[in-house]
């Protein structure tokens, strides 16, 4: 870390600057504090240690490539590699958290897995590594994404876990995730939440990242492979919630010659009220049990976002990327539905590879922004498209 | 001296009702706490919308999208309550999450609060410590008492804590539950009631969550100095309206 640069990592009160925090009802404290006081001792243990690295190399097929995208390089006129998270079990990065919590819940004797999903993704990552350790498994899913991803809601089902609609306000993610946490109220003692993204109370955003950034410590040796440097000039990732994001920046937060790139989604466009663009719409506010940035109207209440990915569609943003943007550290880039869509497809056509409609936001900065020929740009594929086939299949009419 | 503290010092049980703010129109506010009042209930707790209750049960969730839709807002609040000292003497005290406050400004809150005759407010996801460092200087500027919850999962460590930093009454949450999902207490619940009035606390305790008529009322407040009803209460208004508030209270006090 260079001297003089300011401290991107969770400080002991569990605030990234002035983000984080743990803004929970007194019910939840005694489940958090026993998380607080014992993430870091658990996670160092060699024992935990192990047993991760181990199914993250057998069962999800870590370490994922780093590919050098020659096609799509030669198109912009810049090196540009994809860290391949779409290969993972599962289909994203989201199950490189599920397995890091589905131990320590077994650590902290917790028998019981609650957690909430958006698209599908989160839920089929915990549904997964629950039956893997054979733990009750109750996911909560808002009823409109339900509907929106069936395949996920049956691939939930034949992994052994119980699917709860989310019935309360917008019935989407936000809500999926008051519900969880209702659970967890009303289930205080044999209860672990997986939380999916870098969100929540700490030490959930703290966690979930360092669970995840097995992302950027490969990113680190694989570029030395490639080009003989372990750092990049940028790192590319998108921005829902932020936990693919979270590991794609870890060990690059205090590597001041690295630039870091958020890309967020803007839906129909930042100003047309249908949007989750939250570095340019939201103030600071509390949702989920942390402050950060937050959409929300004048009054303090929590507003709808949107975008035609589900996995974006979140109104908040995580604490320590509150903090990454409000300091400047990375680079926050909006980028509208069709943008993606189009950058979706261009990756298909050009490399053979079909993005989640989330990746394919970060593909879509090289139409909005310029890199030099000699930069190295990394790029987070944090997951494949399968599970956005119908979206894909009714945007272009295929 | 606070309203609270006066309340606290009368040799009876209390009964506190918790209601929604702009439920289930958005100008029933004034005329549902003259209401409460006039049928001898000792406290009320009016409840600041919020979108995203979390440790509130389905109930009170329904209550607070209807408020919001109706048009409630902080601002609209205040507005009402500008001269409810004029008709209403009990203790009144604000009951909301954090955000819409911070986005008041905490400060301006308080203020707010002290000028329209509030005493004191509870707000749920605004965790002790964070209060203790941050906050309690201004509560204490405009004389308002912060109401802190305690669970049967809390530690006796941090209820000496809790209790050493209020100063009103500590809100004994009667079970590990959200609001509204309790019927009945057993064995389990009223061993926590013995066992917390055995620690003989400086601060009284009021139970809530769970008390929705006069069985669990008579229950709890054999144990506490006074128990608070929500969900029940809020059911009565959605399935009779405004106008048989009397009853209710009656059916609780009987």
């Amino acid at each position: 870390m260079t001297k003089n640069m300011e401290n991107y990592n969770v400080n002991e009160k569990g605030y990234y600057g002035e983000f984080g925090g743990a803004y929970i009802p007194e019910m939840l404290y005694p489940n958090v504090e026993e998380l607080r006081q014992n993430y870091l001792k658990i996670m160092a243990e060699p024992g935990f240690q192990k047993e991760f690295n181990q199914l993250l190399k057998d069962y999800v097929g870590r370490p994922s490539p780093l590919y050098f995208a020659k096609r799509l390089s030669e198109k912009y006129n810049t090196k540009i590699y994809l860290k391949r998270e779409d290969l993972n079990h599962t289909g994203a990065h989201k199950i490189n958290n599920t397995i890091g919590q589905i131990l320590m819940a077994k650590r902290l004797g917790k028998h019981r897995i609650i957690a909430e999903t958006g698209a599908g993704q989160h839920g089929v990552a915990t549904a997964t590594v629950c039956a893997l350790m054979g733990l009750e498994c109750i996911v909560y899913m808002g009823e409109i994404d339900i509907t929106r991803q069936a395949p996920n809601v049956a691939r939930m089902k034949m992994l052994g876990a119980k699917v709860v609609p989310a019935l309360s306000g917008s019935r989407t993610l936000k809500d999926a995730t008051n519900e969880a946490i209702r659970d967890w109220i009303n289930n205080p003692v044999n209860t672990h939440y997986i939380i999916g993204s870098a969100i929540g109370p700490h030490p959930y955003p703290d966690m979930v990242t360092k669970f995840q950034s097995v992302i950027s410590a490969e990113i680190k040796w694989q570029l030395k492979e490639h080009e003989g440097r372990e750092n990049p000039d940028y790192v590319v990732a998108c921005i829902g919630g932020g936990s693919n994001a979270a590991g794609t920046y870890y060990h690059y937060l205090h590597e001041e010659e690295v630039g870091i790139i958020a890309v967020e989604a803007a839906g129909l466009g930042v100003n047309s009220g249908e949007s989750a663009a939250t570095s340019v719409l939201g103030k600071e506010g509390v949702i989920h049990g942390c402050k950060t940035l937050l959409m929300q109207t004048q009054d303090g209440q929590i507003t709808e976002p949107y975008s035609i990915s589900a996995g974006l569609d979140y109104p908040g943003v995580g604490p320590m990327h509150a903090h990454l943007c409000k300091t400047g550290r990375a680079e926050f880039i909006s980028i509208k539905d069709d943008e993606a869509m189009t950058a979706g497809l261009d990756l298909c056509k050009l490399e053979g590879i079909i993005p989640a409609i989330e990746s394919s936001h970060a593909l879509a900065i090289f139409e909005q922004r310029a890199f030099k020929p000699e930069d190295v740009v990394v790029v987070s594929l944090s997951g494949r498209g399968d599970k956005d086939l119908q979206n894909y299949i009714e945007y272009f009419k295929i | 001296m606070n309203r609270i503290h006066q309340k606290l010092q009368e040799n009876k049980k209390l009964l506190s009702i918790y209601f929604t703010a702009g439920y289930p129109t958005i100008n029933d506010t004034v005329s549902i706490i003259q209401d409460l009042e006039k049928n001898g209930v000792d406290m009320i707790e009016i409840g600041l919308p919020f979108s995203d209750p979390l440790a509130d049960g389905p109930t009170i969730q329904a209550s607070s999208t209807q408020a919001l839709k109706n048009g409630m807002t902080t601002e609209v609040l205040f507005d009402q309550l500008k001269d409810i000292r004029k008709s209403v003497n009990i203790p009144l005290i604000i009951m909301g999450y954090f955000n819409p406050m911070l986005q008041y400004g905490v400060e301006a809150f308080c203020k707010k609060c002290q000028e329209i005759g509030i005493d004191g407010l509870i707000i749920p996801d605004l965790p002790v410590d964070e209060y203790h460092d941050e906050y309690k200087a201004i509560f204490d500027k405009y004389g308002l008492i912060n109401v802190f919850l305690i669970t049967p999962q809390t530690s006796v460590e941090r209820i000496n804590f809790i209790d050493s930093i209020s100063n009103g009454f500590i809100y004994m949450v009667s079970s590990a539950s959200v609001t509204g999902s309790q019927s009945g207490f057993g064995d389990e619940q009223t061993n926590y009631f013995k066992r917390i009035a055995d620690m003989n606390l400086k601060n009284p305790q009021v139970i809530g969550f769970g008390i929705s008529d006069n069985k669990t009322f008579t229950q709890a407040t054999n144990y506490a100095k006074g128990a608070i009803i929500g969900s029940a209460f809020i059911k009565h208004v959605t399935n009779e309206g405004i106008n048989t508030i009397n009853t209710f209270v009656k059916s609780i006090l009987e």
